[in-house]
């Protein structure tokens, strides 16, 4: 498989921002992608609303863009109504983490067979800079100019808690990492969540003292822990704030009997 | 048993637009516990699965109507049922169905609003909303059964006009004719409609299209590479989002596809066509009707089984007779704003409306005397 097959070149140049994470994690997903072994023609790529919902348009494959916070669910109509398709649901965490919340966690639990990789960058970019449900405390938004006062949401804790079979976080600098957990994910029966960790430099870094590409990507980098020795860290590892930490790895692999088998749906 | 067989049954209102809905090819339903069609969820759990499709109970209307849009790309015929405060959920993504082209059909069995309302008394208030209840300019397809046999009829033709047009289409019912129980036939043979699907992979300007303003369905999963979305598209089916003109020709087509084609698409029932006096109703209000001008021929019955796109030919026709007009409605006023349009172009004297709130049904002798 050809990377220049994979996207649709017609459609570039891309609207993406000088910088983004999503040039990292599109690319690491074609390789992943590609060492699955899936057919193209059988993948359907879904998305919501934000700089996230833009991947799908990319992919030269059955693609639908769909509404805010909702591909979860258009997702798995798809996947239920023609389990031999593939779906992927590409997210961010405006999409996934405020307006889709009851999706997400509704998703997980019935372990429905679906990937679902979310580009947390931690800000609204498309809207321009609000806060979103992951913006860490303390940190400027265009909606929190004087720091925000809540608690941010743990995605992938929250995958685990509510039953997904597979979860898994990365950030940008972690592309071998990444790679494999995406290609895991994409072969994984039942739900499998991979979450990625991405710069901003436009809306959230500008914003915080991380004006350039690199100055946020150094801050993920310098700021991330194994889940496996978070734990030992502090009591409350979930809050990523100021002093606080981004837990990576792999949170969890298991083999929860998946949706459409529990049904029964043959087609 | 797939279907069920041609006959005679007895059953709840409810329960026969289930029956529909299979005989139309139905197979996938995706829906969220509400007053007063609930029914139609829990027969759909049962049956569909005799019949080879899937039911999917969702953690809200919101997400029932986005995974009907998603099995509905799938190609299977799919379809969603629920009541007033559901309704309003749905707007979001009946609005992308619009956008996107997508065939679906959801049954509406409408109670008293706003909000929560009456959860188990019949009312009319969602007209406007079938018609206009998501932002943007579109037109939707909704019909008004007044029976058991046409829960069953209707359900059947509301997947057709949503296949042949690829559009939402809706079916208003109300909690009186959704709870009615009654008998209704299952006939020989039934017109069953399919979307025309795209054969040959499409991959460019998936959303071409002739005479018919409707462009062929280009399936997931075949190899067309499509791009869907709610943005604004060209004929590729790629974001167009800040030129007027490609705004501008999407629109005008999702409107005019339903507007050129409404004559084909509306019908109405009339009885008494030329009387002096007209009764105009829908739903429940219109059973009243019948006992009134089965005893006076000077008493006509005008009932649109289309709502939207309303029969508007069929009322010119009878209305050039009318002197009087009296419009039935379970809301303050929805359709009757349409009547008055069309009816006063036909030179008709009078159009008062007669509203029951409540769950109140019009009587037949407060018809007969309000037309003295």
């Amino acid at each position: 498989m050809n990377f220049f097959d994979f996207y649709r070149q017609d459609r570039w140049p891309h609207m993406f921002c000088p910088g983004c994470g999503v040039g990292t994690v599109m690319n690491v997903f074609f390789r992943a992608f590609a060492d699955s072994g899936l057919d193209q023609n059988k993948t359907i790529f879904v998305a919501g609303i934000g700089c996230s919902g833009r991947i799908p348009g990319y992919i030269r494959a059955d693609s639908l863009h769909t509404t805010h916070g909702r591909p979860l669910a258009f997702a798995g109509g798809i996947k239920v109504a023609d389990p031999e398709l593939k779906v992927v649901v590409f997210t961010g965490d405006g999409d996934l983490g405020a307006i889709g919340g009851n999706h997400f966690i509704n998703a997980c639990r019935r372990n429905i067979e679906l990937t679902v990789i979310c580009i947390n960058n931690y800000i609204y970019g498309m809207t321009g800079g609000q806060a979103s449900t992951t913006t860490p405390r303390d940190f400027v938004s265009s909606t929190t100019p004087y720091g925000n006062r809540e608690y941010p949401f743990d995605l992938s804790e929250v995958a685990v808690a509510a039953g997904a079979n597979y979860v898994a976080r990365w950030t940008t600098f972690h592309v071998k990492q990444m790679t494999k957990s995406i290609k895991k994910a994409l072969l994984k029966d039942g739900l499998s969540f991979v979450e990625i960790a991405s710069q901003c430099p436009t809306q959230f870094g500008r914003r915080n003292e991380l004006n350039t590409a690199r100055k946020v990507f150094e801050w993920l980098k310098s700021n991330t822990v194994p889940r496996s020795k978070a734990k030992d860290l502090s009591d409350d590892h979930l809050d990523l704030n100021l002093m606080g930490k981004i837990t990576i790895g792999e949170f969890v692999e298991r083999n929860r009997e998946s949706y459409i088998k529990a049904l029964g749906v043959v087609k | 048993m797939t279907k069920l067989e041609p006959g005679t049954y007895f059953m709840q209102g409810d329960e026969a637009s289930v029956e529909g809905a299979i005989h139309a090819g139905c197979r996938f339903f995706a829906g969220y516990p509400i007053t007063p069609a609930t029914e139609i969820a829990e027969r759909m759990a049962k049956r569909l699965r005799e019949a080879g499709g899937v039911f999917l109970q969702l953690e809200d209307e919101i997400a029932a109507v986005a995974a009907i849009i998603g099995a509905s790309w799938t190609g299977t015929k799919s379809m969603t049922a629920t009541s007033g405060p559901g309704f309003s959920l749905m707007q979001e993504n009946l609005g992308y169905a619009c956008m996107t082209e997508t065939p679906i059909v959801i049954i509406d069995v409408q109670r008293g609003g706003p909000s929560t309302g009456q959860p188990t008394r019949a009312a009319q208030g969602d007209i406007m909303q079938a018609r206009w209840g998501s932002h943007g300019d579109y037109e939707t397809i909704a019909l008004a059964p007044n029976s058991v046999q046409e829960m069953f009829d209707l359900t059947i033709e509301a997947f057709n006009l949503s296949e042949k047009y690829r559009v939402p289409a809706i079916v208003l019912s109300d909690a009186d004719i959704g709870h009615m129980r009654g008998t209704f036939v299952v006939p020989q043979e039934l017109h069953i409609i399919d979307r025309k699907y795209h054969i040959k992979p499409v991959s460019y300007n998936a959303f071409a299209y002739d005479d018919s303003l409707v462009p062929n369905f280009p399936k997931f999963g075949q190899g067309h590479r499509v791009h869907i979305t709610g943005l604004t598209h060209d004929i590729s089916g790629y974001p167009k989002t800040t030129e007027p003109r490609v705004h501008e020709a999407l629109v005008k087509r999702l409107v005019n596809k339903i507007r050129v084609h409404s004559g084909a698409i509306s019908r109405a029932e009339v009885v008494n066509p030329r009387a002096e006096k007209m009764v105009i109703a829908y739903g429940s209000p219109s059973n009243s009707v019948y006992e009134v001008v089965n005893e006076r021929p000077d008493i006509g019955l005008f009932r649109p089984i289309t709502i939207w796109p309303f029969p508007e030919e069929q009322l010119k026709a009878s209305a050039k007779y009318a002197r009087r007009i009296l419009v039935l409605e379970m809301n303050m006023g929805q359709l009757y704003w349409e009547v008055e349009r069309i009816a006063r172009q036909s030179l008709c004297e009078r159009i008062d409306l007669l509203s029951k709130l409540g769950g109140d049904v019009h009587t037949p002798e407060e018809i007969v005397e309000i037309l003295q």
